[in-house]
């Protein structure tokens, strides 16, 4: 996994709550048994005019003009601004990695839904709640500025504006310590391996029918 | 000190190890897998050299992509016409060959959408940790289980190490008070819950719901509230184990036998929360004040009775919620203030993880029985949840009704919840479904969902629009 410790960049904002994983990534594209090349088909059916497939060339679809991500000033944007309950529905990772592939490093929300929440962290992708006031004054500030850019402190659990104001966020410590050193958390659980035997041999005695 | 909840005790029975900060180890019991959400975590294993940790506790089966018309499924994967999907379904044969997992293949009778196939075959067991890189796996917390959706990464990772690290979640209860009234099923029970709550209502939170409503419930009925927890925000949903539960696993091939069954059965007598235990947040719901649901917009929050009108944004003052209201107006075709029940469908979908059960199957045929599905309806189609749920079906002669009414019969998978397979809505066209999300898109890009009981849905594909099933004559047995 990527670290993330500073990332500085150009916010591109959504504005809509309750955005699903199936409008972040069409179930279509799931059929891919890969996890790269989501990136041209994020937000799919907001993005082109037509319905896409798998294997089409996506840079020759017609896009949606008023669809933000269209719009040249936000093009390379890897900051993401949305509204309350971000990611909600399906479990699908593919959401994250489209969102990743197509360039976003973190996304910045009031709440966002467990499993997408979760999902993001594995990958490096840094979801950060902001309060609902904090988002309302991001959004009017994106629209105020183009080609507006936020810096995100992992370490220090801040967002900086552009005139230096800050806005401190809260994140898990063991997440952190992931996120900040890039860490593959198999090998992280695989250093309790004698743990995890130790409880399977307890519970099979509590309750074997679990271990036919 | 208080005492304990369902899922306190759930928590507390699967925790191998834990940090100061919370952060917990939790073992998994039974991993369900299907062919969408593993293979990436198959070669995330393949190029760690890691192998899988308890090979025992994986169920796998083919579901989202399978076809479910009868001449794309004589063949094995051979007949799958879509190539793409058919690679996906031939990766999940391979992969479990790899690593010696055990897979109902997509032409064994056992086969069927994962949150099906578990209960039934005793896959799924009261007390137990379940896991599926898929949401709808709170489902399984119908059975005094914790229960819950994870993602890719995460299936590697219980793949490699039968654990999660987790943080527990918050405590809620949702508690269905007094009895329902007739005609109105689980789907009903839940739409309605998911209207008072929100669709973030249950974030952060394990819901148990309980309550007379919810204990006179059949196991099929409590599969379909816990199914859409996470239509709530919850991750989890879970109702404790009684009687029911324990009738309905009994005998089951993967639930214990002989002397292991009583002790088994003696150890899920306390799946219960305890009188004195505490919860976070507590919701109370009169029974009686339910009628029967229909979702009007795209998220499933956006649900109101039968007899009601469909909402006005001007009467929202929340300038985010009546944006979201207006928005989701105009993807759905509709006025404000449009009566529900003078809503024309175009086609109806009768399956998915959340109702394609024995019991969801004859409340649709007692519907459909002797009637004719109206002209206005291009396609009706149910779809059994597995193929023992179809064989099951076909023994009562509901596919007969179904048939002789003008619905089509399939073959099992999550077909048309979800659109992955051939099983579509055309742009604009109006669904009446028995599935689970009403999101744009979902059942097909600019598809319109509206999400109901199996008896609803049945009702509207007979009428041509949506209609109170509490208003419709069932035909009894015997009659023409």
């Amino acid at each position: 996994m990527e670290k993330f410790i500073v990332h500085k960049g150009v916010v591109a904002p959504l504005d809509r709550s309750n955005v699903d994983t199936d409008a972040i990534i069409p179930k279509q594209y799931l059929k891919s048994i890969s996890r790269t090349g989501f990136g041209p088909t994020l937000f799919d059916d907001w993005r082109y005019v037509k319905a896409g497939e798998p294997g089409m060339d996506h840079s020759k679809r017609e896009k949606r003009d008023d669809f933000v991500l269209n719009q040249p000033a936000y093009k390379n944007s890897s900051i993401l601004l949305a509204r309350e309950n971000f990611g909600c529905g399906s479990s699908r990772e593919h959401a994250v990695w489209a969102l990743e592939d197509f360039g976003f490093r973190a996304v910045i929300a009031p709440s966002y839904a467990d499993i997408f929440f979760n999902n993001s962290f594995k990958n490096g992708l840094l979801p950060i709640v902001l309060k609902e006031q904090e988002v309302d004054d991001l959004f009017k500030a994106v629209a105020e500025n183009e080609g507006y850019e936020l810096t995100v402190d992992l370490e220090n659990q801040k967002v900086i504006t552009p005139d230096n104001k800050e806005y401190t966020f809260d994140v898990d410590e063991f997440r952190k310590y992931c996120l900040l050193n890039g860490l593959d958390d198999i090998g992280l659980t695989l250093q309790h391996a004698d743990e995890i035997r130790d409880y399977e041999t307890r519970r099979q005695e509590q309750a074997p029918w679990l271990f036919a | 000190m208080a005492g304990k909840t369902l899922y306190d005790k759930l928590w507390d029975a699967h925790v191998v190890r834990v940090e100061d900060d919370g952060t917990a180890l939790l073992y998994i019991d039974r991993h369900l897998v299907h062919e969408v959400t593993s293979p990436q975590a198959f070669e995330g294993l393949r190029l760690a050299g890691r192998d899988i940790w308890r090979k025992e506790s994986i169920v796998a089966v083919p579901d989202h992509n399978v076809p479910t018309t009868t001449a794309d499924r004589g063949n094995g994967t051979a007949g799958i016409s879509d190539p793409i999907a058919k690679i996906q379904i031939e990766t999940l044969n391979d992969n479990c060959d790899e690593f010696k997992l055990n897979e109902f293949h997509m032409d064994d009778i056992r086969q069927g959408i994962v949150h099906v196939i578990g209960p039934e075959q005793g896959a799924t067991l009261p007390g137990m940790t379940v896991v599926c890189g898929d949401s709808h796996t709170s489902t399984h917390g119908a059975f005094g289980a914790l229960a819950h959706g994870i993602g890719t990464s995460e299936v590697e990772h219980v793949m490699a190490t039968n654990c999660l690290i987790q943080k527990k979640m918050k405590n809620m209860l949702i508690s269905v008070d007094g009895k329902v009234g007739a005609g109105v099923t689980a789907k009903d029970i839940v739409l309605a819950i998911i209207g008072e709550i929100g669709t973030a209502g249950g974030t952060g939170y394990a819901i148990e719901f309980a309550g007379e409503a919810i204990q006179d419930l059949s196991m099929e009925g409590r599969m379909t509230v816990c199914n859409m927890a996470i239509e709530g925000g919850a991750r989890a949903g879970m109702i404790a184990v009684d009687d029911t539960t324990i009738e309905y696993v009994k005998g089951r091939p993967y639930a214990p036998s002989d002397e292991t069954w009583e002790k088994a059965v003696a150890a899920w007598q306390d799946l219960k929360s305890d009188s004195d235990a505490e919860f976070d947040a507590e919701i109370h719901i009169d029974a009686a004040t339910i009628q029967p649901q229909v979702t009007w917009g795209t998220s499933p929050e956006m649900v109101l009775a039968i007899d009601a009108n469909v909402p006005d944004p001007a009467d929202e003052s929340d300038p985010v919620k009546s944006k979201g209201i207006a928005d989701a107006l105009v993807y759905m075709g509709l006025e404000a203030g449009q009566p529900i029940n003078e809503i024309k469908i175009d086609k109806a979908f009768i399956g998915s993880c959340t109702n394609s059960r024995i019991e969801d199957m004859r409340e649709a045929a007692a519907i459909a029985k002797g009637n004719k599905v109206a002209d206005n309806v291009k396609l009706a189609m149910v779809v059994p949840g597995s193929g023992l749920v179809k064989k099951q079906a076909e023994e009562e002669g509901l596919d007969q009704i179904f048939i002789d009414a003008g619905f089509e019969w399939r073959e099992p998978g999550c077909s048309m919840c979800l659109a992955m397979n051939a099983d579509r809505l055309e742009p604009q066209e109006r669904c009446a479904s028995t599935s689970n999300r009403n999101f744009e898109g979902r059942q097909g890009q600019a598809g319109r969902t509206h999400l109901l009981s199996p008896a609803m849905a049945a009702a509207a594909a007979i009428h041509g629009h949506f209609i109170d099933v509490r208003s419709i004559d069932v035909r009894t047995e015997g009659e023409a």
